[in-house]
């Protein structure tokens, strides 16, 4: 069932076309890249901001507030140029392993980002101080930040047991 | 002339030890292309973040002078990681880099970027309002602002590039 749905993706006439052109492929992974450094690095500073490392003499909610938009931005963008890589080659990325790790700890990062959200930042509005933030939030950051190197790596990785350019 | 002893260098270093162990140890490439990335994004993000305040879209809560003060020693301190890193990529395939009109122009638009954030960055030492003291200043760095992001984004691509072209 699934393997079918595979198949199908792969022989949309979209991903027929970034398979088999010469440049399609490329320039989707150019906005890819670009997105993703966007969708990290803006990311890194809202967690450099909960561990305490940077921005310290702004407040959390007003380091996020600037961010976020770019982030999301950044990410909707990321999401549909790695949808579409993927679904030129959906049957040979769904076995990879660094592909399947990837996908988990996008899932992880979302999960870490839900629960803090709704559970956690309980009182972020008096974190405008340089004063180091909760423990609870000094670890969600960390969290994150390893989260993301590790996507990083595992989505460099992809590259690398796939036939393709590296 | 020129180009043999280019291409002369390029096998040397290619057949030097460290290249060696480079190409044959099978992780260093890719983790030293996610250090790469990761700098990458520390330098973009920063740069764009600069740029969406100069342009009065992002951070308008604070001056020009705070949003470089927070995000320029990112630039400058994952530029050098950027160059390391770089580095150890052009002694593992010297060719696929040096030999590559998509790396020269990579350099190129780099020097560019960089130049111009130093346009916006220097007089901001001297004095921190510089950007917002005349209407004809703020014009000014909204011009830099609209140059610098494109060059990044055209860098990138450049980047992403150099792994589908061949050397010549």
């Amino acid at each position: 069932m699934f393997e079918q749905f595979l198949q199908a993706l792969q022989d949309t006439s979209i991903a027929t076309a970034i398979r088999e052109g010469e440049t399609l492929f490329p320039w989707i992974e150019c906005v890819h890249v670009l997105a993703l450094t966007l969708v990290i690095g803006s990311i890194a500073i809202v967690d450099l901001r909960l561990v305490g490392l940077a921005s310290r003499d702004r407040g959390v909610a007003q380091t996020t507030a600037s961010v976020l938009p770019v982030t999301w931005t950044a990410f909707v963008f990321a999401v549909i140029t790695g949808g579409l890589l993927f679904a030129s080659n959906a049957t040979t990325y769904a076995h990879n392993f660094y592909f399947q790790v990837k996908v988990a700890l996008i899932a992880l990062a979302g999960i870490n980002m839900a629960i803090y959200h709704l559970f956690l930042n309980g009182g972020a509005d008096a974190w405008h101080t340089p004063a180091l933030t909760p423990l609870r939030a000094r670890v969600v950051g960390g969290l994150s930040l390893c989260l993301w190197i590790a996507i990083v790596a595992f989505g460099r990785w992809i590259g690398f047991t796939i036939n393709t350019p590296t | 002339m020129a180009l043999q002893s280019l291409d002369s260098f390029c096998n040397w270093l290619a057949a030097t030890s460290v290249s060696q162990v480079l190409q044959t140890v099978g992780w260093i490439i890719p983790a030293v292309q996610t250090v790469h990335i990761l700098a990458v994004g520390a330098v973009v993000t920063s740069a764009v973040m600069i740029d969406l305040r100069l342009l009065g879209i992002r951070g308008k809560d604070q001056s020009v002078a705070a949003v470089a003060r927070r995000f320029l020693p990112f630039i400058w301190w994952a530029l050098p990681v950027l160059l390391a890193t770089g580095a150890v990529l052009i002694i593992a395939e010297p060719a696929r880099a040096l030999e590559n009109p998509v790396f020269i122009l990579k350099m190129g638009l780099l020097l560019a970027a960089v130049g111009i954030t130093l346009t916006c960055h220097i007089p901001l030492r001297r004095d921190e309002a510089f950007w917002e003291l005349s209407a004809a200043r703020k014009r000014a760095a909204r011009l830099i602002a609209a140059a610098s992001i494109p060059l990044w984004v055209a860098i990138i691509c450049a980047g992403r590039w150099i792994a589908y072209v061949q050397g010549t």
